[in-house]
C-alpha cells in the first residue's frame, strides 16, 4: 500500500511534466499545424532561465570573514545579502519560484521570435521539413546552452522551507514514516494549475474562443475578418511559456543539463501521439497515464514478472495504441492524416 | 551524349575510381588516414541505404540506428562463436537486421507521416533501453560487447586455426587479408560500398524504384490505380534496414566491439542529417552528406584554441584574438552547433541538399555559357534522373 502511494505520487509528478510539455506541443500542432521538435529544447531553456536567475541573484562580493580571527579570510557573499540583509537572503532562497516572473517574458519573447523568424516560413512545407528544421534548431539551442553553462548538470535548490519531505503517510493514515518531497508535491499542484489556467483561458476568454474556432475551421474564421494568424502566433508564445515554466519548476527535481530537453522531447512526442494529435485533453490525459504507467512499471514486484518493463513500457503502450487506435486516445478526425 | 554519361557501367566505373582513389585525392584535405576513410565508406553505406527508404518513399524513419546496432552485435557474436572471418559476420549481420527490419517495418508501416516517425522512434528507444538493461547477457550492457580469450569460435576450431596468445584480429579467409587494420579495412569497406552503391543505382532505375517514388508523390493515387503499396514499402524498409545492418557489421569487423550507444536516437538523427545535407532522393547525395559530416566531425572537433591561433596567425594581433573568440564556439566541442546551423540553413534554403545546390550551380553556368555548350557532368545527370521534384534544372 505504501509503495503504491509513493508510485502514484511519482507517476502523477512525472505525468505533470509530460502533460505540460505535451500540452504545449499539441497547442502548436492544433493551431499552426507545425510539428515542433524544438519543444523539448524550450523546456530545457526554461530550466536554464531558472539557473540563470539564480546565478544573477547570487553574484557575490568578497567580504572579510569576521568569524575567523587568526588570519584574513574572505568569503563570498551575494550583493543582495549585503544590501538588504535577511530580505536579500530570502529572495535568493526563493530564486526558483521567483524565476517564474523572469521566465514568462523571456519565453514569450523566444516563442514569438521563433514563430515569426522561422516557423512562419514552414507552414506550407511538408511535415518532414518541419520536423527537420526544428530538430536542427533544437541542436543549435542545446549547443548554445552548453557553450555558456557547460555540460554538467547544475544543481538548483528549492527554497529551504520546502526542501524537506511531507509526511504523506500520516496524512493518508498509512505508515508514519512514509514521506514525499515537498517540492514534487508543489510541482504536481503547479502543473495542474497551469493546465487548468490554459484550459480556462481557451474556454472562457474571447481570445480563447477565437483560437478554438480557428483550430476547428481556420478559413471560416478568417473570412469573418479575424486575424487568426496573429492570435496563433500568441498561442505559440503561450505554448513556449508553458514549456519554459514546466522546465523552470522542474530544475530542483532534476538538475538541468543541456540535453534534458531531448530526453523529454521523445517521451512527450509519444505522449502527444498516444493522446491523439491536436487533442488538448488527450495530451493531458495521456501525460498522466503514461507517467503513472511508467512509475508503476518500475516497482520491484512488476519488474520481477516482466524484467526491463520499466524501460520500455511507454514505448510499448505507444506502439500498441498507435496500431489499435490510430488516432490516439482522443484524437480528432482529419488531424495530421495525409 | 547524355545517354552515355548516365549509363550504368560508366557511372560505376567513375564511382569506383573515385572511391578507390580516395586516399590519394583526400590527402590535401588532411583526411587520408584510414580511420576516417573507413568511416566515410561505412556511414556512406548507411546513408545510401537510408536513402532508399526516406529518399524514394518519403517515409521519415527516426530509428534506423537500431539496425546498425543489431548488425554490430550480430557481427561480434559471429566473431565470438563462429570464426574471425568477416564474411560470415557481415552476411549474418545483414540477415539478422533484415529480420528485425521486417518485424519493425511490418508494424510501423501500418501508419504514415509523423505517426510512422514516432513508431520507428518508439521501437528504436525500446531496442536501446533493452540493450542497456535486460538484454545484458547478449549485449553486455554499458560495457559493450567485446571479444575475449575464452570465446569458442567453433568454425575456426574445426578449420584448425591455431589459437594464439592475445585477441585474434578479424580477417578475410585468413590469408587473403590478415587483419582489417588501416587501409585493408578501408578497401574492404570501399568494395562493399561500391557493391552497395551499384545495388542502390539499380533500385533507383528499376520499376520497383519507380513505384517507390510514386508512393512518395501520391500514395492515394497509387492505391486507386490498383497497387497495394505496403509490400513495396516493406521491401524498401527491409532493404534499407539490411544496408544499416551491413554498415553495422562492417563497423564491428574493423573494430570488433559493439555498444548500445550506436542505437541511440541521436545516432538515427545523424543519418537523417547526412541524407538531408547531401540531398535526399539523389544517388550521390547521401554519400556526400555522410562524408562531409564525418569529415567535419573529425576536423572541427579536433580544433582547439591553440590550433585556431595557428590558423589565424597571419592576421594582426588584435584581429587574431577576435577571430579566435568568434570562431571558437563553433569548433572543438561546439562543432555540433555548426552542424545544427548548417543543417537548418540547408533545410530552409536548399531542401534538395547539396546536390540541389550543385545542380543549381550547373544550371547557372549553362545559362552563362549558352545552352548545351557543355555536357553536364555525371553527378548532375544522375541527379536529373533521380530527383523526384523540383531540383533538376
Amino acid at each position: 500500500m505504501d509503495a503504491i502511494l509513493i508510485q502514484l505520487l511519482n507517476g502523477l509528478d512525472k505525468g505533470g511534466a509530460y502533460a505540460l510539455i505535451a500540452l504545449g506541443l499539441t497547442l502548436t500542432f492544433g493551431t499552426l499545424g507545425v510539428v515542433n521538435f524544438a519543444h523539448g529544447a524550450l523546456f530545457m531553456l526554461g530550466a536554464f532561465c531558472a539557473v540563470l536567475f539564480n546565478k544573477v541573484l547570487t553574484i557575490s562580493a568578497k567580504v572579510k570573514d569576521e568569524s575567523i580571527t587568526f588570519f584574513d579570510a574572505y568569503k563570498e557573499t551575494p550583493y543582495l545579502e549585503l544590501w538588504w540583509g535577511d530580505t536579500g537572503a530570502t529572495i535568493i532562497d526563493y530564486s526558483v519560484p521567483l524565476s517564474i516572473l523572469f521566465v514568462i517574458p523571456i519565453m514569450l519573447l523566444v516563442g514569438v521570435i521563433m514563430e515569426r523568424g522561422l516557423i512562419k516560413h514552414f507552414y506550407k512545407r511538408e511535415h518532414a521539413d518541419q520536423i527537420l528544421v526544428t530538430f536542427g534548431l533544437a541542436i543549435v539551442i542545446q549547443e548554445i546552452i552548453r557553450h555558456f553553462f557547460g555540460a554538467n548538470p547544475i544543481p538548483t535548490p528549492a527554497p529551504d522551507v520546502v526542501a524537506g519531505s511531507a509526511a504523506v503517510g500520516a496524512f493518508f493514515g498509512l505508515n508514519e514514516n512514509l514521506v514525499y518531497p515537498w517540492w514534487r508535491l508543489i510541482y504536481l499542484a503547479f502543473s495542474l494549475s497551469i493546465i487548468g489556467a490554459v484550459f480556462a483561458f481557451l474556454k472562457y476568454t474571447t481570445f480563447g474562443m477565437v483560437v478554438r474556432a480557428g483550430m476547428a475551421d481556420r478559413e471560416t474564421v478568417e473570412l469573418l475578418g479575424i486575424n487568426v494568424q496573429k492570435r496563433f502566433t500568441i498561442v505559440f508564445g503561450i505554448a513556449t511559456v508553458v514549456a519554459g515554466l514546466a522546465g523552470a519548476m522542474y530544475a530542483p527535481i532534476l538538475p538541468p543539463d543541456y540535453h534534458m530537453g531531448m530526453d523529454f522531447l521523445v517521451l512527450s512526442f509519444v505522449v502527444v501521439v498516444v493522446g491523439g494529435m491536436g487533442s488538448l485533453p488527450g495530451a493531458v490525459a495521456a501525460g498522466f497515464l503514461l507517467g503513472l504507467l511508467q512509475s508503476f512499471a518500475s516497482m520491484n514486484e512488476v519488474k520481477a514478472i516482466f524484467p526491463g518493463i520499466d524501460q520500455i513500457i511507454i514505448y510499448l503502450v505507444a506502439v500498441v495504441i498507435l496500431l489499435v487506435r490510430p488516432r490516439g486516445l482522443m484524437g480528432r478526425e482529419g488531424v495530421f492524416e495525409d | 551524349m547524355k545517354k552515355i554519361l548516365s549509363s550504368t557501367p560508366l557511372i560505376m566505373l567513375i564511382f569506383s575510381v573515385v572511391v578507390l582513389s580516395a586516399p590519394i585525392w583526400l590527402a590535401p584535405l588532411g583526411a587520408n588516414y584510414p580511420d576516417l576513410l573507413q568511416k566515410f565508406a561505412i556511414f556512406g553505406i548507411f546513408a545510401v541505404g537510408y536513402n532508399i527508404l526516406f529518399g524514394l518513399t518519403g517515409y521519415l524513419s527516426f530509428g534506423h540506428a537500431t539496425f546498425l546496432g543489431i548488425g554490430s552485435y550480430t557481427a561480434v557474436w559471429s566473431f565470438k562463436l563462429l570464426t574471425m572471418n568477416i564474411l560470415p559476420a557481415i552476411i549474418l549481420a545483414m540477415i539478422v537486421s533484415g529480420v528485425f527490419a521486417l518485424v519493425i517495418g511490418f508494424l510501423s508501416l501500418r501508419r504514415s507521416g509523423i505517426y510512422f516517425s514516432i513508431l520507428t522512434l518508439a521501437f528504436a528507444q525500446m531496442a536501446y533501453s533493452l540493450a542497456y538493461s535486460v538484454l545484458t547477457p547478449i549485449t553486455n550492457g554499458e560495457t559493450g560487447l567485446q571479444l575475449t580469450q575464452q570465446d569458442p569460435r567453433y568454425l575456426d576450431a574445426i578449420a584448425g586455426i591455431p589459437v594464439k596468445d592475445g585477441l585474434p584480429s578479424t580477417n578475410l579467409f585468413g590469408t587473403l587479408i590478415k587483419s582489417m587494420d588501416g587501409y585493408f579495412g578501408f578497401y574492404v569497406a570501399a568494395v562493399v560500398l561500391i557493391v552497395a552503391f551499384y545495388i542502390s543505382l539499380k533500385i533507383f532505375r528499376s520499376p520497383f524504384g519507380m513505384k517507390l517514388r510514386a508512393i512518395k508523390s501520391n500514395q492515394t493515387r497509387m492505391k486507386y490505380t490498383g497497387f497495394n503499396t505496403r509490400p513495396y514499402l516493406l521491401t524498401a524498409f527491409v532493404i534499407s534496414g539490411m544496408y544499416a545492418g551491413l554498415a553495422g557489421g562492417l563497423l564491428a569487423s574493423i573494430d570488433p566491439l559493439a555498444g548500445a550507444e550506436r542505437m541511440q536516437w541521436t545516432a538515427s538523427g545523424e543519418v537523417v542529417l547526412m541524407t538531408i545535407l547531401g540531398g535526399v532522393g539523389t544517388l550521390i547525395g547521401p554519400l556526400l552528406g555522410a562524408t562531409i559530416i564525418k569529415y567535419f566531425e573529425n576536423i572541427f572537433s579536433a580544433l582547439n584554441s591553440n590550433e585556431l591561433h595557428k590558423i589565424f596567425d597571419f592576421l594582426p594581433e588584435g584581429m587574431e584574438n577576435f577571430m579566435v573568440t568568434v570562431v571558437g564556439p563553433f569548433v572543438g566541442e561546439g562543432w555540433h552547433l555548426t552542424l545544427g546551423l548548417v543543417f537548418m540553413i540547408v533545410v530552409i534554403f536548399l531542401p534538395g541538399g547539396i546536390m540541389q545546390g550543385i545542380s543549381h550551380l550547373f544550371g547557372f553556368i549553362k545559362r552563362i555559357f549558352g545552352m548545351g555548350d557543355k555536357p553536364a557532368p555525371v553527378d548532375d545527370t544522375v541527379n536529373n534522373d533521380s530527383v523526384s521534384k523540383g531540383g533538376a534544372s
